[in-house]
């Protein structure tokens, strides 16, 4: 069976390298969280979606968006809907994003959210996350419905003027696809294993 | 102290003056149009447009490579353009002594324009937004690449399809 899934993902990651557009099924993973557990969205059968943020500590443009992350987590758990946060950078290249380092900021910060580490790196070409901070919103069956950005303003919280992932959310709730579907922001590129 | 000495002290500053001189200035990009605009006006040139910002450490990495273009190409009707992403409130504190200290020959120009979603899709529909990126235009033909150049070989190897006058 391993070896089947291990061929079927050889197939798809090079007919799709590209990662996923709205629509596709997004695979589900086993990480290692901050806290020691193996997360899978499998682990949450009563969720009505999943936020899959791609983010790390280093990158200034994460860091903008932590504590919003952070909100975002607190305020969509109440609804039903649940927010993974995966680090999918290679600690070699950028120490920053060590797993020790992860542990410290998940609790300096006070997640409220699962801090994954995608340390095979083979989590995030499969999405088709190039950057950090990289946001797939899914329904219940793990249907991508929206990919992009937070917001559209990463320097200041309080000047947004389109929130993306929550007018996703909200029209995932009515039932309907997000509009846009993708949007695109200025993020930090993905440290690659050399 | 000898003629020939207050001669070489002469020849030290006004050398030490050139250096300075040499460091660029920074200019501004209000929108994404003007730089659409800044690139119009000379269809015989090859604008090699580099997307960065003092907080991205490969985008720093890669930045003497695009001198040594600047550089080295300058008489080929080449012209590099750094386009900062800076965030706005760091230009004071971070942009603008980054420049002055790495004495930067280049253009080095700031995007004011923060509505990324109206502007990545129009650099180029592949660009995800991940920095560096970089954008080559000469006329009407225009060539994209996400990430960076790992070495000066890498970024002429990569220019030199495009010119070729």
């Amino acid at each position: 069976m391993k070896v089947l899934l291990f061929l079927a993902f050889l197939v798809f990651s090079s007919v799709f390298p590209t990662g996923y557009q709205p629509g596709d099924v997004a695979t589900d993973f086993k990480l290692q969280s901050t806290d020691g557990k193996m997360v899978s969205m499998a682990d949450y059968p009563e969720a009505k979606g999943f936020i899959i943020v791609f983010t790390c500590n280093h990158c200034p443009f994460a860091v903008k968006y932590e504590d919003r992350i952070n909100a975002l987590a607190q305020k969509y758990v109440s609804k039903g809907y649940v927010l993974l946060a995966i680090n999918p950078n290679d600690p070699e290249v950028q120490p920053a994003d060590s797993f020790e380092k992860m542990k410290v900021r998940a609790v300096e910060k006070s997640f409220a959210f699962p801090y994954l580490f995608d340390e095979e790196q083979k989590i995030f070409p499969q999405y088709g996350a190039t950057k950090t901070p990289h946001v797939f919103l899914l329904d219940n069956k793990r249907v991508v419905k929206y990919i992009g950005a937070i917001d559209d303003n990463v320097e200041d919280a309080d000047a947004v003027s389109q929130n993306y992932l929550e007018n996703a959310i909200a029209a995932l709730e009515r039932g309907q696809n997000p509009e846009p579907n993708i949007t695109k922001a200025i993020g930090c590129s993905i440290k690659v294993k050399k | 102290m000898t003629i020939m000495h207050r001669f070489l002290v002469l020849i030290l500053f006004f050398y030490g003056s050139i250096q300075n001189m040499k460091s660029q200035s920074l200019q501004i990009f209000e929108t994404f149009d003007a730089l659409e605009t800044y690139i119009k006006e000379s269809q015989e040139t090859t604008y090699v447009i580099n997307f960065w910002a003092t907080w991205c450490g490969p985008c720093v990495k890669e930045l003497p490579y695009f001198e040594e273009v600047n550089n080295k190409l300058k008489y080929r009707n080449v012209k590099v353009l750094l386009v900062s992403l800076d965030f706005l409130n760091q230009i004071d504190s971070h942009l603008i002594p980054f420049i002055k200290k790495s004495s930067i020959a280049s253009e080095v120009w700031l995007m004011k324009d923060r509505k990324y979603d109206t502007w990545i899709e129009k650099v180029d529909p592949s660009w995800t937004g991940a920095i560096p990126a970089t954008l080559v235009v000469k006329g009407e033909s225009r060539v994209f690449k996400e990430g960076e150049f790992h070495s000066e070989e890498e970024i002429f190897k990569f220019l030199a399809s495009y010119i070729t006058n």
